[in-house]
């Protein structure tokens, strides 16, 4: 909402500084976003004193110029049309003006020249605004413009403040909740309860003439449309509106049209209550009605599309045709032609939620529309109506009939008359809470102070609490029974306020939010992270400690990602959450797997030219159930890496990993379906992790806990990848369920322990767990650790041969183990390897 | 043979002075003091002297030999000082070589100030809560009083899966779940409300355009207090707690009045601009103050919604952006590089 300072000040004395003004409102609940201040600078009236032609130039002029000051100025100027003794707009040096231009010291054709004269356009201005001025000249001010008299010289004043050009202009942002403070009177309100001074605004009238007036108005949906006032203005004289006018529409961010469509939207900004206008010639049968559209109805609106409509909707229709989408957009031929006769004025209450759910159907939104969602007062229809036909007599754009219909469902009873505007009304913008009841079946409120102080936790008197609320109109029962006492009459413009807490937030803010106290939270409440999160921090930490950069990646992937990772038609990870209304495909499904979202990252890296990285993320997969329940959201452990690493890297960090949550048994096979993710995965260097169930070493049976591996040829192509890349998806809830954090503390041994290294040759095949099983159960009791430190491989070992060489700790761990029961021990373990077939 | 003695010890000792490292000390202690040495062989001629001279020249030889046998550890451990002196003075570094750094992994920083200010409420007594970032409509706006066609619906773009599924505009929608099920809990075991004292973090959407300011996706974390008495002035003291803990004890907030369906009183919170300090400059806009979380009483709708009886308690919310305060914490101006996750930003944190 933007908000002309001038305009406000009709309602509302305001006496600050603009700066002062939008701190107070903020902090009183209007935030203002900015404000800007309509600025002439160093443009002051002058007056020609003196001129003679330029000895250099035929066209040319020097003019003395009386600015106020000692000396007169001397301006050097090409125009044609001034003349010794015109007042005019004198850009001193130092002005800025608003084409641009700035103004500096200067010689024209040798002459000095100090200044220049303004013509309407360097002042910002067009003919509209003073039509007695010429456009391809200087602005030769009419002395009655400027209030000259004897008195009170004009000259040398501030040119902007003496031609109304100084308004300022405020830009509020306005909550969804006060739609009535998108006015210049609503915020007159809320600018006089802030500053604790008063509003007024006066109940406008008109003359009329008397005429026919065969317009009938019905309203066929009184739920839909409560109220409708309409008038008619004959004769009409379309020309743009006068200087004031136009400046006030400016200012408030709208442009003029002509006076007729300037005056709607005047009342508009005004009030707050859309207007609409429209040629009375449309109308067929002079039968106005407010009725449901048919469904497939189609109506060409005012912006030349044909719209087919549904019986959701409301038309404002004549005798046969929808002539208007109600309180929407007018239909084609709605506006106001040159050749415009008789104007009918529309000023009317819709219901805001049906309104809305048209608009959105259609996709249309106007200011109007926007202002009847969020809800006008739906007391003030006759109100504007009056005041439009005021200003229309005011411009003098057409002679206005005095018979105006109002037809009313707000009421209590449903009225529908015709009335003449002389008519006791209640338009003052209030009704008492009966009405409101009536309206919108609120219950009636009572002002509580206790409660309302226990609430707030502030300590202000009833007597305060009464001022704040009849400041914001709102009245409060002070005196009476116990049922009457305390009782709250709210404005009929105030449609939020439904509760206790609504009136508290008024005291509240009146009050200001900063005079409360803060207090801290009174009592104990326990409150520790749960396993799980502890769980999270942990498994945080531990990927860090290991080198790994956590990442944030977004949870919606494109489907093409699936792709991309090589995901077969039939995937059960393509059954996916699918957002019905993306912002693009890119975006457009939940993720299924975290796994194309790490590949991503590595990609940017990798494109980024980072030669390395190693990075990890617990983000969510969101897997589908049904239409109607809440998919699963699966908690997971991703980790990429690439550059400098490999299989047995990556496969180190998920072991720390592993060692350090307390998953001690664990297994790695060729992955078997476990996870869908194998096909992304390069099929002989990847992994299932499994932590095995029982402690039988022959038991094969494992949990799966994730997978890992290298990415397959086809995926790291479909990436651009140019190195190897590695990831792994881990399980949270998995890993959570098996971890154990009890650590028992193992004493350190006290004797020594023997080392002894193995070389064996084996074939391919062979796997390093199978040989490790075999060392393992053949040392027995006095097996400390194994370790696999060299894999060679050579044609001197044999086709399809390699060599591992193994370091082997033994210890007893109750005596110092001899060379020759460790010798033993290893003489078994041979013996027992090359039973295995191929291996020396 | 008492003046030979006196020679050797003249001729050890000066020997012994002119010895320039530790393996001539030894030298010159084999070629004295040794078994074929000098005072050795002198010594084995005592046997052609008498009776009388034996005990004299004894005491004599014994006292060259003890002084030899001095000079010579003096030396010697003179001559080691040195040489260790040299030693250590060989092994010389460039200490301005630089260090051999571990590798090391990095939080990012919406984790690093997530878990700090999961933190600061821990120590204020709040547990943490999950919801579910795929949520029930109803949670994420019915039971929040933002009914359908409430014009508020339109300032949260929401992404929507089915007409009654969506992706959480906010994680206002925990505040739902956690009343509804310690509501529950009271009624199962048939005691009053216990007091709910939680945050909760976590991912929200709205389908914003990604630009320096703006996500997709982004995170928030929800406050939610409800208990007998909880009044505005406990929220304002709460978010004062906070602010000092995250930005220093000379913070200050300021609350506006505002306007969150859920909330009434609502309020925006302004915290005290860290550069100007209330004065205002070009990073505040001139406020002094920059807007950073919406705040409010909890609606007594939303209460009553969740079977909590409004005139008896009362409680406070509030949401928080996490990006812009990790933005503003780090001076991070553009958003993307938040999910971008260049290892070159993520090292940083």
């Amino acid at each position: 909402m933007q908000l002309s300072l001038k305009w406000l000040k009709d309602y509302v004395d305001l006496r600050c500084s603009i700066k002062e003004y939008c701190h107070r409102m903020t902090l009183s609940g209007s935030k203002v976003e900015g404000f800007s201040e309509q600025k002439l600078d160093f443009v002051v009236i002058g007056q020609v004193k003196n001129m003679e032609k330029h000895p250099n130039s035929d066209h040319m002029f020097i003019t003395q110029i009386d600015i106020g000051e000692s000396e007169l100025l001397q301006i050097v100027t090409g125009a044609q049309n001034v003349n010794i003794g015109d007042f005019l707009p004198v850009a001193t040096i130092g002005a800025d003006l608003p084409n641009g231009l700035k103004i500096k010291k200067s010689k024209l054709r040798g002459v000095e020249s100090n200044g220049m004269l303004c013509s309407l356009s360097e002042l910002g201005l067009t003919k509209n605004d003073f039509p007695y001025a010429i456009e391809d000249g200087i602005f030769i001010i009419d002395p009655k413009d400027l209030g000259a008299n004897s008195e009170n010289s004009p000259i040398g004043k501030n040119a902007a403040e003496l031609l109304g050009l100084d308004d300022v202009s405020v830009e509020f942002e306005i909550t969804s909740n006060r739609p009535d403070c998108l006015s210049v009177i609503g915020l007159a309100r809320e600018t006089a309860a802030t500053f604790n001074t008063i509003y007024s605004v006066e109940e406008p009238s008109f003359k009329g003439v008397s005429g026919e007036n065969n317009l009938s108005v019905t309203i066929q949906n009184s739920e839909k449309c409560k109220r409708y006032c309409a008038g008619l203005v004959k004769n009409v004289k379309i020309e743009p509106s006068p200087r004031w006018m136009r400046e006030r529409l400016k200012s408030s961010g709208v442009r003029p049209i002509n006076n007729l469509v300037d005056i709607t939207n005047y009342v508009m900004l005004e009030y707050g209550q859309p207007m609409h206008a429209f040629d009375l010639r449309f109308v067929d049968g002079e039968k106005i009605v407010v009725r449901d559209a048919f469904d497939g109805e189609k109506i060409m609106t005012l912006d030349g599309v044909t719209r087919e409509l549904s019986s959701d909707m409301l038309v404002i229709a004549d005798a046969t045709h929808p002539i208007g989408i109600a309180g929407i957009m007018g239909g084609e031929h709605s506006g106001i032609m040159p050749d415009t006769n008789t104007v009918v004025f529309e000023s009317a209450y819709f219901e805001p939620i049906s309104l809305r759910k048209t608009a959105k159907k259609l996709g249309m939104r106007s200011d109007a529309s926007s202002r009847y969602e969020k809800g006008v007062d739906p007391k003030i229809s006759l109100t504007c109506l009056k005041r439009a036909f005021e200003l229309v007599e005011l411009l003098g754009a057409g002679e206005v009939i005095d018979e105006i219909i109002d037809v009313d469902y707000t009421q209590a009873t449903p009225a529908c008359v015709s009335s003449n505007k002389n008519l006791p009304l209640s338009t003052s913008g209030f009704c008492d809470s009966q009405e409101i009841l009536n309206f919108s079946n609120k219950i009636p409120l009572y002002l509580d102070a206790e409660w309302t102080n226990d609430f707030l936790g502030t300590n202000i008197s009833e007597k305060d609490m009464v001022d704040y609320l009849e400041r914001l109109d709102f009245t409060v029962v002070t005196k009476g029974t116990i049922f009457e006492r305390g009782k709250i009459t709210v404005p009929s413009f105030r449609i939020d306020i439904e509760s206790k807490a609504d009136i508290a937030e008024e005291i509240a803010r009146l009050y200001g939010y900063d005079n409360i106290q803060s207090t801290k939270l009174r009592g104990v409440a326990e409150a520790e992270f749960t396993n799980e999160q502890k769980f999270i921090r942990t498994v945080n930490t531990i990927c860090s400690a290991v080198g790994c950069n956590e990442i944030a990646t977004f949870s919606f992937i494109s489907p093409k990602e699936l792709d991309k990772i090589c995901l077969p038609i039939d995937s059960k990870l393509r059954n996916t959450v699918k957002i019905s209304n993306p912002l693009g495909e890119d975006t457009s499904i939940m993720r299924t797997t975290t796994i194309p979202s790490m590949l991503e990252i590595i990609a940017i890296n990798n494109n980024n030219r980072n030669l390395s990285g190693k990075f990890f993320e617990i983000g969510k997969e969101y897997i589908p159930t049904s239409p109607d329940t809440l998919p699963k959201e699966l908690d997971r452990l991703t980790i990429g890496c690439y550059g400098e690493t490999d299989f047995y890297i990556l496969k180190g960090i998920i072991e720390t990993l592993l060692e350090k949550i307390g998953i001690l048994k664990t297994v790695y096979n060729t992955p078997n379906g476990e996870f869908e993710e194998q096909i992304a995965l390069h099929p002989y260097r990847c992994a299932v992790i499994g932590a095995k169930i029982s402690q039988n070493p022959d038991d094969k049976k494992f949990i799966p806990l994730g997978i890992f591996g290298q990415i397959h040829p086809n995926v790291a192509k479909n990436y651009d990848f140019d190195t190897p890349v590695f990831v792994a998806k881990l399980e949270i809830d998995t890993l959570l369920q098996l971890s154990k954090n009890e650590t028992i503390y193992k004493s350190i041994p006290k004797f020594p322990s023997i080392t002894r290294d193995l070389a064996l040759v084996c074939d391919e095949k062979i796997t390093s767990y199978q040989l490790e099983t075999i060392i393992k159960k053949s040392i027995g009791s006095i097996f400390e650790s194994i370790s696999l430190f060299d894999v060679y491989r050579d044609q001197k070992l044999g086709e399809n041969k390699k060599s591992l060489a193994y370091s082997i700790v033994m210890r007893s761990p109750d005596s110092t183990l001899t060379d020759d029961l460790a010798d033993k021990a290893i003489a078994k373990t041979l013996k027992n390897i090359s039973e295995l077939a191929n291996i020396r | 043979m008492k003046e030979k003695l006196e020679q050797i010890k003249t001729l050890a000792i000066s020997e012994i002075c002119t010895a320039e490292n530790t393996k001539q000390i030894e030298e010159l202690r084999v070629k004295f003091l040794g078994k074929k040495g000098e005072l050795t062989n002198i010594l084995k001629q005592m046997g052609s002297l008498t009776a009388e001279e034996r005990p004299i020249i004894g005491q004599v030889a014994n006292a060259v030999r003890s002084d030899i046998e001095n000079a010579l550890s003096e030396k010697k451990s003179l001559l080691e000082e040195n040489e260790k002196n040299a030693q250590i003075e060989k092994e010389y570094i460039d200490i301005t070589m630089s260090g051999k750094k571990p590798n090391i992994g990095h939080l990012h920083p919406l984790t690093i100030v997530s878990d700090e200010i999961k933190e600061i409420f821990l120590g204020m007594g709040f547990s943490v809560s999950q919801g579910s970032e795929v949520e029930f409509d109803e949670y994420n706006f019915t039971k929040l009083n933002l009914p359908e066609n409430h014009p508020a619906r339109d300032t949260q773009d929401t992404f929507y899966i089915t007409e009654k599924i969506l992706l959480r505009t906010q994680t206002s929608s925990v505040q739902v779940h956690v009343m509804e099920e310690e509501v529950a809990k009271a009624k199962a075991e048939n005691r009053e409300l216990s007091p709910i004292r939680i945050i909760s973090p976590g991912r929200v959407y709205r389908s914003d355009a990604v630009d320096a300011t703006h996500s997709p996706l982004f995170h928030q974390i929800e406050g939610l207090v409800v208990d007998k008495g909880v009044t505005m002035a406990d929220l304002k003291g709460t978010l004062e707690t906070l602010m000092q803990k995250l930005y220093g004890a000379d913070c200050k907030i300021r609350l506006r009045p505002h306007h969150f369906p859920f909330t009434e009183p609502s309020a925006e919170v302004d915290v005290m601009c860290f550069k100007c300090k209330g004065t205002g400059c070009s990073m505040c806009k001139q406020e002094g103050y920059i807007e950073l979380l919406g705040a409010g009483m909890v609606h007594p709708k939303v209460l009553q919604g969740c079977g909590i009886d409004p005139e008896i308690y009362s409680g406070f919310a509030f949401g928080l952006g996490l990006e812009r305060i990790v933005m503003r914490r780090y001076g991070i101006t553009d958003m993307r590089l938040l999910y971008e996750n260049d290892v070159r930003f993520l090292k940083q944190f």
